[in-house]
């Protein structure tokens, strides 16, 4: 088809490939198979780099990480059938936190779709409720367009995961390739700028309230929105809690900063949502773990300004008087410039004298919350810090100080046990001059173990903080105030994890208090590659 | 709870009926029918979804229609100023001696016979949930062998139509 301009003939392999270098993807991760080899032979002849993680599973949560620290779309490509259904619980996480991800699976051939074959699962129809959206790819030459298209709707609006089925025929056939240059969707059109006349009505009630207070969620960091922020807390005065996903909204240093709210939140920051005259929810979806234990204290009374660009989020889940649709950044900043300067101080230092000192506990074991304190002030002002599912993300929440350049990742919507050690790869290859550290449990460190393989065949730097009580902690927690006994939370035949880590090449060091625990984080820091430091906690050691 | 139909114009693929009838069931919403087929644009269909529940829970339905990719278009439809149909194929028991009246009743509710029987007549019958509820309330002393309904289908009023669609 040369008559065409910009069209040339191309297996749509290539094309695929061809698609991905337009979109500016360098890394993917992924897991080979029957289904999806013409796609790895056209990826080995490219020069996007491969990384092969150990199970597809951590694909789709180091594309998480990937993407959470890049702030690009991150691509993880898997096998049909086993391959693509075990991408799902990754494919869900990214869902529930919003993050911009583009899925490639293969798929049996066209023709014996339907028939029960070899390695055939229907992954559009398992993972319809968690993606954003999804192709199952029947004609080889809408590739290009839906290739442009899945970009454009991960990445736009409210950011999430689409996954592309492309059946092994459709994978080697020929097409007549030319990239779009447009996206015209006519079911999707994100609002990214907000209603003037809400802003103006948002503006007016902040001016008119007497304790307004800012509940920043994870919305603040996907739009990228920081710095607005910041200048908006410092134009206004009005203080600042956060969601456990709004966590780095703003740095913990900021005098206008409160604390995490929530069941895990801080006594400080609950108190002050039940005090507030006026709400302004930005980007936060107000689910039950952030609304828990504060939500019945809150006068109906209180008014809301909810800010976020999903309008579906707006009046989900609490009521609003002022919803304003749109992304946090342009709102923010049209706000900033449309308000008064204000003085807060009084309401601020009402709740700043309500902080308590952190409790430190008495262990003769290692003490976590200490541990990632101790951490934190030992790690860079850009470091990542990747938490894991259960009691060490608490710890890890509640005491790793957000500063203006970190990074905090976790699973918080979902919650997914085992997400930190394949998130952390994403991150580190994302950004490799950055330190990056995974706090994990012994419960989900092992439950991505596998991911060590990958961490040692790349030589990532990436600092392993295992909080090894031998037990399923925070599950250990909830049955004894719920039943009063425990079952099924005993790990005390976990593996000896610094062997286990020399046997992939990394080195360890166990540490059995606190006094030996700053020596170790300094050796771990200072090393060059992979490292683990294993604290070893008490079994009874608490959540909060 | 409040009965609501709302009218959507979807993407005429495979998938886009599992995805919107998917979002209604994980989410918990009722739904009493959906009828669904294309529109004067082949590249369009248009679904008819008949939902149960109050403000809050239509607004979040409509809110979350929107957010399908596939779909263009959600309107709630006005009672006042729409037209509801449904088609309803009735399957009634009759003999000798009750057919005549059967068929006196038919005739009443301007329905159609479409298949006679030795022991059974099919009647095909249209208009809004109220006029088909009634007969076969009536049909049910003759006994009823099979029903089956297509659900409402609806449009608006006069010049009024969802259009416009590279517009909105």
């Amino acid at each position: 088809m040369a008559d065409c301009e910009g069209v040339i003939d191309l297996k749509a392999s290539e094309a695929i490939i061809k698609c991905l270098l337009e979109e500016q993807v360098d890394t993917v991760f992924g897991y080979p198979g029957g289904y999806i080899l013409n796609v790895y032979d056209a990826l080995r002849r490219s020069k996007i780099n491969h990384i092969l993680v150990r199970q597809e599973q951590a694909a789709a949560h180091s594309a998480s990480g990937y993407a959470r620290v890049s702030g690009k779309v991150g691509v993880c490509i898997a096998t049909s059938g086993p391959g693509a259904t075990n991408l799902i619980t990754g494919i869900a996480t990214a869902y529930m936190d919003s993050i911009p991800m583009v899925i490639f699976t293969g798929q049996v051939k066209s023709s014996l779709i339907g028939r029960d074959v070899f390695q055939e699962a229907d992954i559009t129809g398992a993972t319809e409720s968690f993606t954003k959206h999804s192709y199952l790819v029947k004609n080889a030459n809408e590739l290009p367009r839906i290739i442009k298209d899945a970009f454009y709707i991960a990445s736009t609006g409210r950011p999430g995961p689409v996954l592309i089925d492309l059946p092994d025929d459709i994978q080697s056939e020929e097409i007549e390739f030319k990239y779009p240059d447009t996206v015209d969707i006519r079911g999707y059109k994100p609002t990214t700028t907000g209603h003037m006349g809400q802003i103006k009505r948002a503006v007016k009630a902040i001016e008119k309230s007497s304790r307004p207070l800012i509940i920043a969620g994870g919305g603040v960091i996907l739009a990228k929105a920081r710095a607005e922020l910041l200048r908006f807390v410092e134009k206004t005065g009005i203080p600042v809690v956060h969601t456990l996903m709004g966590k780095g909204a703003l740095p913990s240093q900021n005098p206008h900063y409160v604390g995490m709210i929530g069941t895990h939140g801080f006594a400080e920051a609950n108190m002050a949502m039940a005090k507030a005259d006026l709400l302004i929810f930005i980007g936060a979806r107000i689910a039950d773990r952030a609304w828990g234990g504060v939500g019945d204290k809150i006068p109906k009374s209180v008014k809301i300004i909810h800010i976020d660009i999903d309008p579906a989020e707006i009046g989900k889940n609490v009521g609003t008087q002022i919803p304003l649709v749109g992304d946090a950044k342009y709102i923010l900043t049209e706000m900033t410039e449309k308000i008064g300067k204000l003085d807060n101080s009084q309401w601020l230092s009402e709740i700043q004298a309500s902080k308590k000192p952190q409790k430190s506990g008495s262990s003769d074991r290692v003490e976590p919350k200490y541990a990632v304190r101790l951490l934190s002030d030992k790690l860079n002002d850009n470091a990542v810090l990747v938490a894991d599912v259960g009691q060490n993300q608490i710890w890890a929440a509640r005491n790793f100080e957000d500063r203006p350049n970190r990074h905090f990742l976790t699973s918080g919507g979902l919650g997914t046990m085992g997400y930190a050690l394949p998130a952390s790869v994403g991150a580190k290859i994302a950004e490799p001059e950055r330190q990056v550290v995974a706090v994990v449990g012994d419960g989900g460190f092992q439950m991505s173990i596998q991911e060590l393989g990958t961490i040692a065949a790349n030589n990532l730097g990436i600092k392993i903080i295992l909080f090894n009580n031998s037990r399923l902690g925070m599950v250990r927690e909830l049955q004894e105030r719920r039943f009063g006994k425990t079952t099924e939370v005993f790990l005390d035949k976990n593996p000896d994890f610094i062997k286990l880590c020399s046997a992939y090449g990394i080195e360890g060091i166990r540490v059995n208090n606190n006094s030996e625990l700053e020596k170790a984080l300094e050796v771990a820091i200072e090393k060059e590659g992979p490292f683990l430091v294993e604290c070893l906690v008490d079994p009874t050691e608490s959540t909060l | 709870m409040k009965r609501h139909v709302l009218s959507v114009l979807v993407e005429n693929q495979s998938g886009v009926l599992s995805r919107v009838s998917g979002l209604f069931s994980r989410r918990g919403y009722n739904i009493d029918s959906l009828s669904v087929g294309e529109t004067e644009d082949p590249k369009v269909s248009r679904m008819t979804i008949v939902v149960r529940g109050d403000d809050h829970i239509l607004e979040q339905i409509k809110k979350q229609l929107n957010k399908l990719i596939d779909v263009i278009k959600v309107v709630e439809l006005d009672p006042e100023q729409s037209v509801f149909r449904e088609l309803a194929l009735i399957k009634v028991k009759t003999n000798m001696t009750t057919r005549a009246s059967v068929i006196e009743i038919v005739d009443i509710f301007r329905a159609n016979i479409v298949d006679v029987a030795a022991d059974t007549l099919t009647v095909e019958m249209t208009g809004d949930e109220a006029k088909i509820e009634a007969f076969i309330a009536l049909m049910d002393s003759y006994g009823i062998a099979e029903i089956v309904r297509t659900g409402l289908t609806a449009l608006q009023r006069g010049n009024k139509a969802i259009k416009n669609l590279n517009e909105i």
